[in-house]
Protein backbone atom coordinates (compact mmCIF):
# COMPACT_ATOMS: atom_id res chain seq x y z
CA UNK A 1 0.00 0.00 0.00
CA UNK A 2 1.40 3.22 -1.05
CA UNK A 3 2.06 5.94 1.95
CA UNK A 4 2.16 9.29 1.92
CA UNK A 5 2.37 12.38 4.17
CA UNK A 6 -1.09 14.37 4.88
CA UNK A 7 1.22 17.82 5.43
CA UNK A 8 3.11 17.44 1.89
CA UNK A 9 -0.22 16.88 0.73
CA UNK A 10 -2.02 19.90 1.97
CA UNK A 11 0.65 21.49 0.78
CA UNK A 12 0.60 20.38 -3.05
CA UNK A 13 -2.97 20.56 -2.79
CA UNK A 14 -3.16 24.71 -1.63
CA UNK A 15 -0.36 25.17 -4.39
CA UNK A 16 -2.82 23.83 -6.72
CA UNK A 17 -5.72 25.59 -5.28
CA UNK A 18 -3.62 28.73 -5.75
CA UNK A 19 -2.90 28.62 -8.90
CA UNK A 20 -6.91 27.98 -9.91
CA UNK A 21 -8.31 31.01 -7.33
CA UNK A 22 -5.93 33.89 -7.26
CA UNK A 23 -7.61 34.37 -3.76
CA UNK A 24 -6.70 31.93 -1.87
CA UNK A 25 -3.98 33.43 0.57
CA UNK A 26 -1.72 31.71 3.10
CA UNK A 27 -0.79 32.62 6.91
CA UNK A 28 2.53 30.89 8.81
CA UNK A 29 2.87 31.44 11.98
CA UNK A 30 7.13 30.17 11.76
CA UNK A 31 6.74 26.26 11.18
CA UNK A 32 6.24 26.76 7.58
CA UNK A 33 8.70 24.24 6.96
CA UNK A 34 6.33 21.19 9.37
CA UNK A 35 3.15 22.30 7.90
CA UNK A 36 4.51 22.44 4.41
CA UNK A 37 2.84 26.10 3.94
CA UNK A 38 6.35 26.68 2.71
CA UNK A 39 4.66 25.39 -0.84
CA UNK A 40 2.22 27.81 -1.26
CA UNK A 41 4.93 31.00 -0.17
CA UNK A 42 7.37 29.78 -2.45
CA UNK A 43 4.95 29.49 -5.52
CA UNK A 44 2.96 32.60 -4.58
CA UNK A 45 5.48 35.10 -2.67
CA UNK A 46 3.29 37.84 -2.45
CA UNK A 47 0.43 36.14 -1.34
CA UNK A 48 2.12 34.00 2.02
CA UNK A 49 2.34 36.15 5.10
CA UNK A 50 4.67 34.89 7.64
CA UNK A 51 3.44 36.59 10.76
CA UNK A 52 5.66 35.91 13.33
CA UNK A 53 5.22 33.43 16.40
CA UNK A 54 2.11 34.96 16.92
CA UNK A 55 -0.71 33.19 16.47
CA UNK A 56 -3.24 35.36 18.30
CA UNK A 57 -2.53 38.24 15.68
CA UNK A 58 -2.70 35.39 12.49
CA UNK A 59 -5.97 34.58 12.99
CA UNK A 60 -7.74 37.77 13.48
CA UNK A 61 -5.28 39.11 10.78
CA UNK A 62 -6.77 36.56 8.53
CA UNK A 63 -10.07 37.49 9.45
CA UNK A 64 -9.12 40.89 7.85
CA UNK A 65 -7.98 39.22 4.53
CA UNK A 66 -11.41 37.34 4.21
CA UNK A 67 -13.13 40.50 5.00
CA UNK A 68 -11.62 41.70 2.22
CA UNK A 69 -12.44 39.26 -0.05
CA UNK A 70 -9.70 36.65 0.37
CA UNK A 71 -9.77 32.81 1.55
CA UNK A 72 -7.17 32.80 4.08
CA UNK A 73 -5.64 29.21 5.33
CA UNK A 74 -3.81 29.53 8.36
CA UNK A 75 -1.52 26.92 8.94
CA UNK A 76 0.57 26.49 12.11
CA UNK A 77 0.27 23.32 14.79
CA UNK A 78 -3.16 21.91 15.82
CA UNK A 79 -2.08 22.88 19.40
CA UNK A 80 -1.69 26.23 18.68
CA UNK A 81 -4.53 26.94 16.30
CA UNK A 82 -7.51 25.55 18.47
CA UNK A 83 -5.26 26.46 21.79
CA UNK A 84 -3.89 29.46 21.68
CA UNK A 85 -6.06 31.29 19.18
CA UNK A 86 -9.36 30.14 20.33
CA UNK A 87 -10.54 33.44 21.43
CA UNK A 88 -9.57 34.88 18.16
CA UNK A 89 -10.93 31.71 15.84
CA UNK A 90 -14.47 32.32 17.79
CA UNK A 91 -14.43 36.22 18.05
CA UNK A 92 -12.16 36.84 14.77
CA UNK A 93 -13.34 35.25 12.75
CA UNK A 94 -16.67 32.36 13.86
CA UNK A 95 -19.17 35.07 15.12
CA UNK A 96 -19.00 36.68 11.95
CA UNK A 97 -18.81 33.48 9.79
CA UNK A 98 -15.50 34.88 7.68
CA UNK A 99 -14.17 32.76 5.20
CA UNK A 100 -10.80 31.91 7.25
CA UNK A 101 -9.75 27.82 6.88
CA UNK A 102 -7.52 27.13 10.18
CA UNK A 103 -5.07 24.44 9.41
CA UNK A 104 -4.34 22.71 12.39
CA UNK A 105 -1.30 20.39 11.66
CA UNK A 106 0.57 18.35 13.69
CA UNK A 107 -2.66 16.89 15.68
CA UNK A 108 -3.67 14.18 17.90
CA UNK A 109 -0.05 12.79 19.41
CA UNK A 110 1.64 12.85 15.93
CA UNK A 111 4.23 15.33 16.92
CA UNK A 112 5.16 12.20 19.23
CA UNK A 113 9.19 13.40 20.35
CA UNK A 114 7.52 17.39 21.71
CA UNK A 115 5.33 15.61 24.46
CA UNK A 116 2.25 17.65 26.00
CA UNK A 117 2.67 21.24 24.91
CA UNK A 118 2.81 20.07 21.18
CA UNK A 119 0.16 17.33 20.97
CA UNK A 120 -3.36 18.46 20.62
CA UNK A 121 -6.09 16.22 22.46
CA UNK A 122 -8.60 18.55 22.79
CA UNK A 123 -8.70 20.73 19.72
CA UNK A 124 -12.24 18.68 18.09
CA UNK A 125 -13.79 19.93 20.95
CA UNK A 126 -12.60 23.15 21.48
CA UNK A 127 -13.34 23.53 17.32
CA UNK A 128 -16.71 21.63 17.68
CA UNK A 129 -18.32 23.80 20.17
CA UNK A 130 -17.93 26.62 18.16
CA UNK A 131 -20.94 27.58 16.34
CA UNK A 132 -20.82 28.19 12.06
CA UNK A 133 -17.44 26.13 12.45
CA UNK A 134 -17.39 23.21 10.11
CA UNK A 135 -14.09 20.58 11.54
CA UNK A 136 -13.24 17.82 9.28
CA UNK A 137 -10.55 15.26 10.32
CA UNK A 138 -9.41 13.32 7.57
CA UNK A 139 -7.93 9.50 7.47
CA UNK A 140 -5.04 9.86 4.69
CA UNK A 141 -3.38 11.83 1.91
CA UNK A 142 -5.96 11.63 -0.88
CA UNK A 143 -8.49 12.17 1.30
CA UNK A 144 -6.62 15.44 2.95
CA UNK A 145 -6.61 16.37 -0.19
CA UNK A 146 -10.04 16.58 -1.21
CA UNK A 147 -10.90 18.02 2.19
CA UNK A 148 -8.34 21.09 1.24
CA UNK A 149 -10.18 21.55 -2.03
CA UNK A 150 -13.72 21.18 -0.39
CA UNK A 151 -12.82 24.01 2.62
CA UNK A 152 -12.01 26.35 0.18
CA UNK A 153 -14.92 25.61 -1.90
CA UNK A 154 -17.11 26.10 1.49
CA UNK A 155 -18.11 30.29 2.42
CA UNK A 156 -17.36 29.93 6.01
CA UNK A 157 -14.67 28.64 8.68
CA UNK A 158 -13.59 25.50 8.42
CA UNK A 159 -11.47 23.34 11.09
CA UNK A 160 -8.76 21.19 9.34
CA UNK A 161 -7.14 19.08 11.57
CA UNK A 162 -3.86 16.80 9.73
CA UNK A 163 -1.60 14.36 10.58
CA UNK A 164 2.28 15.04 10.76
CA UNK A 165 2.92 11.21 10.13
CA UNK A 166 3.25 9.51 6.85
CA UNK A 167 -0.33 7.48 6.33
CA UNK A 168 -0.89 4.25 4.41
CA UNK A 169 -3.32 5.33 1.63
CA UNK A 170 -7.20 4.26 2.37
CA UNK A 171 -8.63 6.17 -0.33
CA UNK A 172 -7.86 6.36 -3.93
CA UNK A 173 -6.66 9.40 -5.87
CA UNK A 174 -9.38 11.97 -6.41
CA UNK A 175 -11.88 10.40 -4.47
CA UNK A 176 -15.38 11.66 -4.14
CA UNK A 177 -15.66 13.21 -1.17
CA UNK A 178 -19.02 14.76 0.80
CA UNK A 179 -18.54 16.94 4.12
CA UNK A 180 -20.63 15.23 6.61
CA UNK A 181 -21.30 12.27 5.64
CA UNK A 182 -19.96 8.91 6.75
CA UNK A 183 -18.11 6.71 4.57
CA UNK A 184 -18.39 2.57 4.64
CA UNK A 185 -14.36 1.71 4.46
CA UNK A 186 -15.25 -2.20 5.27
CA UNK A 187 -18.71 -4.55 5.93
CA UNK A 188 -19.32 -5.80 8.72
CA UNK A 189 -21.94 -7.45 11.14
CA UNK A 190 -20.83 -7.38 15.30
CA UNK A 191 -20.16 -3.69 15.82
CA UNK A 192 -20.18 -0.50 14.26
CA UNK A 193 -16.81 1.19 14.29
CA UNK A 194 -16.95 4.54 13.47
CA UNK A 195 -13.63 6.60 13.63
CA UNK A 196 -12.24 10.01 12.49
CA UNK A 197 -8.91 11.26 11.37
CA UNK A 198 -5.98 8.70 11.29
CA UNK A 199 -8.08 6.70 13.65
CA UNK A 200 -9.57 4.69 10.40
CA UNK A 201 -5.82 2.71 10.25
CA UNK A 202 -6.44 1.05 13.45
CA UNK A 203 -10.22 0.09 13.10
CA UNK A 204 -9.54 -1.32 9.62
CA UNK A 205 -6.50 -3.52 11.05
CA UNK A 206 -8.39 -4.90 14.01
CA UNK A 207 -10.81 -6.06 11.52
CA UNK A 208 -8.50 -7.71 9.59
CA UNK A 209 -6.93 -9.07 13.39
CA UNK A 210 -10.86 -10.35 14.36
CA UNK A 211 -11.69 -12.15 11.45
CA UNK A 212 -10.27 -15.49 11.82
CA UNK A 213 -11.78 -15.10 15.35
CA UNK A 214 -15.24 -14.61 13.80
CA UNK A 215 -15.94 -11.34 15.08
CA UNK A 216 -16.99 -8.82 11.95
CA UNK A 217 -16.36 -5.17 12.65
CA UNK A 218 -18.44 -2.93 10.07
CA UNK A 219 -15.87 -0.01 9.81
CA UNK A 220 -17.27 3.59 9.00
CA UNK A 221 -14.58 6.44 8.86
CA UNK A 222 -16.74 9.96 9.81
CA UNK A 223 -14.68 12.85 7.29
CA UNK A 224 -15.44 14.94 10.52
CA UNK A 225 -17.63 15.93 13.13
CA UNK A 226 -19.48 18.75 11.91
CA UNK A 227 -21.68 18.94 10.48
CA UNK A 228 -22.33 15.00 10.49
CA UNK A 229 -25.52 13.08 8.75
CA UNK A 230 -26.81 12.08 12.32
CA UNK A 231 -29.27 9.72 10.24
CA UNK A 232 -27.04 8.26 8.17
CA UNK A 233 -24.61 7.32 11.10
CA UNK A 234 -27.18 5.89 12.69
CA UNK A 235 -28.12 3.81 9.96
CA UNK A 236 -24.71 2.40 10.14
CA UNK A 237 -24.90 0.95 13.54
CA UNK A 238 -28.84 -1.05 12.42
CA UNK A 239 -28.27 -4.74 13.96
CA UNK A 240 -24.96 -4.37 15.40
CA UNK A 241 -24.43 -5.34 19.10
CA UNK A 242 -22.72 -2.15 19.88
CA UNK A 243 -20.84 1.22 18.76
CA UNK A 244 -17.12 1.64 19.14
CA UNK A 245 -16.23 5.54 19.05
CA UNK A 246 -11.92 5.87 17.81
CA UNK A 247 -10.83 8.96 18.48
CA UNK A 248 -7.20 10.14 18.64
CA UNK A 249 -8.31 12.65 20.92
CA UNK A 250 -9.80 13.02 24.66
CA UNK A 251 -13.59 11.19 25.70
CA UNK A 252 -14.31 14.75 26.33
CA UNK A 253 -16.20 16.87 23.53
CA UNK A 254 -15.34 14.75 21.10
CA UNK A 255 -16.42 11.73 18.71
CA UNK A 256 -17.73 9.49 21.77
CA UNK A 257 -19.94 12.01 23.11
CA UNK A 258 -20.92 13.01 19.87
CA UNK A 259 -22.04 9.06 19.27
CA UNK A 260 -23.64 9.38 22.56
CA UNK A 261 -25.67 11.79 21.95
CA UNK A 262 -27.20 10.71 18.64
CA UNK A 263 -27.20 7.48 19.80
CA UNK A 264 -29.50 8.50 22.85
CA UNK A 265 -32.47 7.02 21.70
CA UNK A 266 -31.19 3.87 20.73
CA UNK A 267 -31.11 0.78 22.43
CA UNK A 268 -27.30 0.12 21.86
CA UNK A 269 -24.10 0.95 23.91
CA UNK A 270 -21.33 3.45 22.92
CA UNK A 271 -18.05 2.83 24.02
CA UNK A 272 -14.77 4.73 23.58
CA UNK A 273 -11.59 4.23 22.50
CA UNK A 274 -9.97 7.42 22.96
CA UNK A 275 -8.17 9.14 25.16
CA UNK A 276 -8.84 9.15 29.03
CA UNK A 277 -8.97 12.69 29.75
CA UNK A 278 -5.01 12.83 29.73
CA UNK A 279 -2.39 14.84 28.04
CA UNK A 280 0.16 13.21 25.76
CA UNK A 281 3.81 12.84 26.65
CA UNK A 282 7.10 12.47 24.57
CA UNK A 283 8.00 9.31 22.93
CA UNK A 284 10.14 7.69 19.91
CA UNK A 285 7.33 7.39 17.48
CA UNK A 286 3.75 8.32 16.74
CA UNK A 287 3.05 4.38 17.24
CA UNK A 288 4.24 3.71 20.62
CA UNK A 289 2.04 6.56 21.91
CA UNK A 290 -1.26 5.28 20.16
CA UNK A 291 -0.38 2.36 21.67
CA UNK A 292 0.48 3.51 25.00
CA UNK A 293 -3.37 5.95 25.31
CA UNK A 294 -5.61 2.18 23.82
CA UNK A 295 -5.51 3.77 20.37
CA UNK A 296 -4.00 0.55 18.21
CA UNK A 297 -5.55 -1.89 16.62
CA UNK A 298 -4.87 -4.26 19.51
CA UNK A 299 -6.82 -2.02 22.08
CA UNK A 300 -9.38 -2.02 19.73
CA UNK A 301 -9.88 -5.88 19.05
CA UNK A 302 -9.99 -6.21 23.22
CA UNK A 303 -12.63 -3.87 23.23
CA UNK A 304 -14.62 -5.88 20.42
CA UNK A 305 -13.98 -9.27 22.40
CA UNK A 306 -15.60 -7.52 25.61
CA UNK A 307 -18.53 -6.34 23.26
CA UNK A 308 -19.01 -9.27 21.53
CA UNK A 309 -18.38 -11.86 24.39
CA UNK A 310 -21.49 -10.25 26.34
CA UNK B 1 -16.96 64.92 0.99
CA UNK B 2 -15.14 67.41 2.95
CA UNK B 3 -17.31 69.59 5.65
CA UNK B 4 -17.06 73.01 7.45
CA UNK B 5 -15.59 72.70 11.23
CA UNK B 6 -18.53 74.06 12.23
CA UNK B 7 -21.11 71.49 10.59
CA UNK B 8 -18.55 68.59 11.83
CA UNK B 9 -18.84 70.14 15.22
CA UNK B 10 -22.84 70.15 15.14
CA UNK B 11 -22.92 66.62 13.85
CA UNK B 12 -20.41 65.12 16.69
CA UNK B 13 -23.00 66.91 18.91
CA UNK B 14 -26.21 64.94 17.68
CA UNK B 15 -23.90 61.50 17.54
CA UNK B 16 -23.66 62.70 21.63
CA UNK B 17 -27.52 63.10 22.27
CA UNK B 18 -28.35 59.99 20.20
CA UNK B 19 -26.32 58.13 22.31
CA UNK B 20 -27.34 59.25 25.77
CA UNK B 21 -31.28 58.69 23.70
CA UNK B 22 -29.72 55.21 22.97
CA UNK B 23 -28.79 54.65 26.57
CA UNK B 24 -32.25 56.03 28.22
CA UNK B 25 -33.02 55.43 31.41
CA UNK B 26 -31.73 53.00 34.20
CA UNK B 27 -30.19 50.62 31.16
CA UNK B 28 -26.47 50.57 31.13
CA UNK B 29 -24.71 51.41 28.30
CA UNK B 30 -20.70 52.43 27.72
CA UNK B 31 -21.78 56.36 27.51
CA UNK B 32 -18.13 57.66 28.17
CA UNK B 33 -15.71 55.63 25.82
CA UNK B 34 -18.53 56.57 23.08
CA UNK B 35 -18.74 60.34 23.59
CA UNK B 36 -14.90 60.23 23.70
CA UNK B 37 -14.72 59.62 20.17
CA UNK B 38 -17.51 61.84 18.70
CA UNK B 39 -15.71 64.19 17.37
CA UNK B 40 -13.27 61.46 15.31
CA UNK B 41 -16.18 59.58 14.21
CA UNK B 42 -17.99 62.75 13.52
CA UNK B 43 -14.73 63.94 11.18
CA UNK B 44 -14.52 60.39 9.63
CA UNK B 45 -17.89 59.26 8.69
CA UNK B 46 -19.03 62.95 7.56
CA UNK B 47 -15.82 64.62 6.46
CA UNK B 48 -13.10 62.56 5.68
CA UNK B 49 -13.87 58.93 4.75
CA UNK B 50 -14.81 57.62 1.22
CA UNK B 51 -18.38 55.80 1.60
CA UNK B 52 -21.76 55.84 -0.07
CA UNK B 53 -24.53 54.61 2.81
CA UNK B 54 -26.71 53.46 0.04
CA UNK B 55 -23.89 50.95 -1.30
CA UNK B 56 -22.21 50.31 1.97
CA UNK B 57 -20.30 46.99 0.22
CA UNK B 58 -18.75 49.51 -2.16
CA UNK B 59 -15.32 48.00 -2.57
CA UNK B 60 -13.45 50.77 -2.67
CA UNK B 61 -14.72 52.55 0.28
CA UNK B 62 -12.93 53.51 3.05
CA UNK B 63 -13.00 50.88 6.03
CA UNK B 64 -13.58 52.19 9.90
CA UNK B 65 -13.34 49.91 12.75
CA UNK B 66 -13.67 49.70 16.48
CA UNK B 67 -11.29 48.22 17.92
CA UNK B 68 -13.36 49.20 21.45
CA UNK B 69 -16.53 47.30 20.39
CA UNK B 70 -17.80 48.42 23.40
CA UNK B 71 -18.06 52.23 21.89
CA UNK B 72 -20.61 50.70 18.97
CA UNK B 73 -23.36 53.51 19.89
CA UNK B 74 -21.41 56.14 18.56
CA UNK B 75 -20.41 54.45 15.17
CA UNK B 76 -24.47 52.85 15.09
CA UNK B 77 -24.95 56.79 15.83
CA UNK B 78 -22.94 58.15 12.48
CA UNK B 79 -24.13 55.67 10.69
CA UNK B 80 -27.97 55.89 10.91
CA UNK B 81 -27.08 59.78 10.82
CA UNK B 82 -25.66 58.51 7.39
CA UNK B 83 -28.57 56.71 5.99
CA UNK B 84 -27.48 52.91 6.52
CA UNK B 85 -30.18 52.39 8.11
CA UNK B 86 -33.31 54.07 9.66
CA UNK B 87 -32.55 55.91 12.66
CA UNK B 88 -35.74 54.62 14.80
CA UNK B 89 -33.00 51.20 14.77
CA UNK B 90 -31.19 53.53 17.61
CA UNK B 91 -34.50 53.18 19.99
CA UNK B 92 -34.01 49.38 19.75
CA UNK B 93 -30.57 48.79 20.86
CA UNK B 94 -29.56 45.89 22.63
CA UNK B 95 -32.85 44.28 22.39
CA UNK B 96 -33.42 41.05 21.57
CA UNK B 97 -33.58 40.39 17.90
CA UNK B 98 -32.47 43.86 17.12
CA UNK B 99 -29.99 44.54 14.39
CA UNK B 100 -27.90 46.66 16.96
CA UNK B 101 -25.50 44.43 19.32
CA UNK B 102 -24.25 45.83 22.40
CA UNK B 103 -20.95 44.89 20.37
CA UNK B 104 -20.16 45.58 16.66
CA UNK B 105 -21.80 43.09 14.13
CA UNK B 106 -20.76 42.92 10.58
CA UNK B 107 -23.64 40.23 9.64
CA UNK B 108 -26.27 42.31 11.81
CA UNK B 109 -26.10 45.80 10.70
CA UNK B 110 -25.29 47.87 7.22
CA UNK B 111 -21.60 49.98 7.44
CA UNK B 112 -20.37 47.67 10.51
CA UNK B 113 -16.98 46.06 9.35
CA UNK B 114 -16.15 43.36 11.68
CA UNK B 115 -16.87 41.67 14.82
CA UNK B 116 -15.02 43.67 17.46
CA UNK B 117 -15.01 43.92 21.04
CA UNK B 118 -13.19 40.91 22.56
CA UNK B 119 -10.31 43.61 23.34
CA UNK B 120 -7.15 43.85 21.06
CA UNK B 121 -8.48 41.64 18.17
CA UNK B 122 -9.53 44.91 16.32
CA UNK B 123 -5.79 46.17 15.23
CA UNK B 124 -5.21 42.68 13.42
CA UNK B 125 -8.26 42.68 11.68
CA UNK B 126 -7.54 45.90 10.40
CA UNK B 127 -4.51 45.23 9.19
CA UNK B 128 -5.18 41.83 7.90
CA UNK B 129 -8.18 44.10 5.79
CA UNK B 130 -5.52 46.63 4.34
CA UNK B 131 -3.34 43.74 3.44
CA UNK B 132 -5.81 42.26 1.15
CA UNK B 133 -7.38 45.53 0.13
CA UNK B 134 -3.73 45.74 -1.44
CA UNK B 135 -3.41 42.76 -2.85
CA UNK B 136 -5.89 43.90 -5.22
CA UNK B 137 -4.53 47.30 -5.68
CA UNK B 138 -7.52 48.68 -3.75
CA UNK B 139 -6.54 52.46 -2.49
CA UNK B 140 -9.22 52.04 0.26
CA UNK B 141 -8.23 53.12 3.57
CA UNK B 142 -8.57 51.25 7.02
CA UNK B 143 -8.93 53.12 10.24
CA UNK B 144 -9.25 51.91 13.40
CA UNK B 145 -10.03 53.05 17.07
CA UNK B 146 -8.02 51.60 20.07
CA UNK B 147 -8.80 52.27 23.70
CA UNK B 148 -5.77 53.13 25.75
CA UNK B 149 -7.05 50.65 28.44
CA UNK B 150 -7.13 48.45 25.67
CA UNK B 151 -3.02 48.21 24.74
CA UNK B 152 -2.53 45.90 27.73
CA UNK B 153 -3.91 43.35 25.42
CA UNK B 154 -0.48 41.92 23.73
CA UNK B 155 -2.49 41.04 20.30
CA UNK B 156 -2.01 44.82 20.00
CA UNK B 157 1.14 44.69 19.55
CA UNK B 158 1.57 41.99 17.94
CA UNK B 159 -0.78 43.53 15.15
CA UNK B 160 1.15 46.68 15.11
CA UNK B 161 4.61 44.80 14.62
CA UNK B 162 2.56 43.20 11.87
CA UNK B 163 1.34 46.25 10.54
CA UNK B 164 4.73 47.72 10.51
CA UNK B 165 6.36 44.35 9.17
CA UNK B 166 3.92 44.64 6.16
CA UNK B 167 4.62 48.50 5.64
CA UNK B 168 0.48 48.64 5.72
CA UNK B 169 0.41 52.39 4.96
CA UNK B 170 -3.62 52.65 4.11
CA UNK B 171 -4.14 51.08 8.16
CA UNK B 172 -4.45 54.62 10.46
CA UNK B 173 -4.41 53.69 14.25
CA UNK B 174 -6.14 56.10 16.29
CA UNK B 175 -5.61 56.24 19.81
CA UNK B 176 -8.69 56.82 22.32
CA UNK B 177 -6.40 58.18 25.39
CA UNK B 178 -9.25 59.18 27.61
CA UNK B 179 -7.48 58.05 30.53
CA UNK B 180 -9.68 55.88 32.09
CA UNK B 181 -10.37 52.16 31.74
CA UNK B 182 -13.53 50.45 33.51
CA UNK B 183 -12.01 50.78 37.16
CA UNK B 184 -10.09 54.20 36.86
CA UNK B 185 -7.62 56.08 35.42
CA UNK B 186 -5.36 54.03 32.73
CA UNK B 187 -1.98 55.54 34.69
CA UNK B 188 -3.01 54.16 37.90
CA UNK B 189 -4.37 50.42 36.83
CA UNK B 190 -1.94 49.63 34.49
CA UNK B 191 1.76 50.33 32.42
CA UNK B 192 0.01 52.00 29.75
CA UNK B 193 3.15 54.80 29.12
CA UNK B 194 5.08 55.86 26.95
CA UNK B 195 2.71 55.27 24.15
CA UNK B 196 4.07 57.22 21.33
CA UNK B 197 7.86 55.97 22.33
CA UNK B 198 6.23 52.37 21.64
CA UNK B 199 4.29 53.16 18.79
CA UNK B 200 7.34 54.55 17.29
CA UNK B 201 9.57 51.68 18.12
CA UNK B 202 7.31 49.35 17.05
CA UNK B 203 7.33 51.43 13.65
CA UNK B 204 4.56 53.51 13.30
CA UNK B 205 4.54 57.17 12.11
CA UNK B 206 2.74 58.81 15.29
CA UNK B 207 1.42 62.31 15.65
CA UNK B 208 -0.36 63.41 18.91
CA UNK B 209 -3.46 65.25 18.75
CA UNK B 210 -6.53 66.89 20.89
CA UNK B 211 -9.16 64.31 19.96
CA UNK B 212 -11.96 66.74 20.44
CA UNK B 213 -10.28 70.11 18.33
CA UNK B 214 -12.04 69.47 14.81
CA UNK B 215 -9.34 71.19 13.07
CA UNK B 216 -6.54 68.84 14.81
CA UNK B 217 -8.58 66.21 13.71
CA UNK B 218 -9.14 66.82 10.04
CA UNK B 219 -5.36 67.48 9.45
CA UNK B 220 -4.33 64.27 11.42
CA UNK B 221 -6.53 62.60 8.97
CA UNK B 222 -5.16 63.82 6.14
CA UNK B 223 -1.52 63.63 7.49
CA UNK B 224 -2.29 60.06 8.23
CA UNK B 225 -3.47 58.87 4.52
CA UNK B 226 -0.43 60.61 3.06
CA UNK B 227 2.02 58.62 5.60
CA UNK B 228 4.13 56.27 3.10
CA UNK B 229 5.56 53.15 4.08
CA UNK B 230 4.72 52.39 7.08
CA UNK B 231 1.40 52.64 9.19
CA UNK B 232 -0.06 55.74 11.01
CA UNK B 233 -1.24 56.47 14.22
CA UNK B 234 -3.39 59.05 15.79
CA UNK B 235 -2.83 59.43 19.57
CA UNK B 236 -5.91 61.62 20.09
CA UNK B 237 -5.76 62.82 23.63
CA UNK B 238 -9.74 62.89 24.82
CA UNK B 239 -11.89 63.53 27.80
CA UNK B 240 -14.13 60.13 28.53
CA UNK B 241 -17.96 61.21 28.96
CA UNK B 242 -17.09 64.16 26.68
CA UNK B 243 -20.46 66.60 26.12
CA UNK B 244 -22.39 65.22 29.16
CA UNK B 245 -20.84 67.48 31.95
CA UNK B 246 -21.43 64.88 34.95
CA UNK B 247 -20.08 62.08 33.08
CA UNK B 248 -16.48 63.47 32.06
CA UNK B 249 -13.80 62.10 33.48
CA UNK B 250 -16.20 59.81 35.40
CA UNK B 251 -14.76 55.90 34.88
CA UNK B 252 -18.35 54.87 37.01
CA UNK B 253 -19.88 56.21 33.15
CA UNK B 254 -17.62 53.68 31.14
CA UNK B 255 -21.03 51.55 31.19
CA UNK B 256 -22.98 53.32 33.61
CA UNK B 257 -27.10 53.35 34.00
CA UNK B 258 -28.55 56.99 33.64
CA UNK B 259 -30.96 58.60 36.38
CA UNK B 260 -34.14 60.14 34.96
CA UNK B 261 -32.67 63.42 36.15
CA UNK B 262 -29.00 62.80 34.62
CA UNK B 263 -31.04 61.61 31.50
CA UNK B 264 -32.26 65.23 31.13
CA UNK B 265 -29.48 67.08 32.07
CA UNK B 266 -27.58 65.49 29.74
CA UNK B 267 -29.73 66.08 26.92
CA UNK B 268 -30.59 69.50 28.06
CA UNK B 269 -26.38 69.85 28.31
CA UNK B 270 -26.03 68.70 24.16
CA UNK B 271 -29.00 70.34 22.94
CA UNK B 272 -28.10 73.53 24.29
CA UNK B 273 -24.95 73.42 22.56
CA UNK B 274 -27.26 74.04 19.34
CA UNK B 275 -26.06 77.48 17.65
Amino acid sequence: MKKQNQREAYGQALVQLGRENPNIVALEADLGNSTRSTLFGAAFPDRYFEMGIAEQNMVSFAGGLALAGKIPFVNTFAVFAAGRAYDQIRQSVATARLNVKIVGSSAGFSDFGDGATHQSVEDLALMSAIPNMTVLAPCDAPEAVQAVRAAAALDGPVYLRLCRNDLEDIFPEDVPYRIGEPVVLREGGDLAVFTTGIMAHAALEAARLLEPEGISLHVVHLPGLKPLNGEAVLAQAKGKRAVLACEEHTVRGGLTMLLCYLFRNEKIPVEPVAVMDAFGQSAHSHAELLAHYGLDAAAICEKARGLTAR
Amino acid sequence: MKQTIPYLQDKARQLRLDIVEMIGVGKAGHLGGSCSLADIVAALYFSHMKHDPKNPKMPERDRFLLSKGHAALVQYAALAECGYFDKAWLQNLKELGSPLQGHPDQRKTPGIEANTGSLGQGVSLAAGMAAGLRLDGNPAHVYVAVGDGELAEGQVWEALAAASWYRLDHLCVILDRNGLQATGKTDERFCLEPIAEKFRAFGLAVREIDGHDMDQILSALDWADSVAGQPAAIIAHTVKGKGVPFAENNASFHNGALTQAQFDEARQALEKAVG
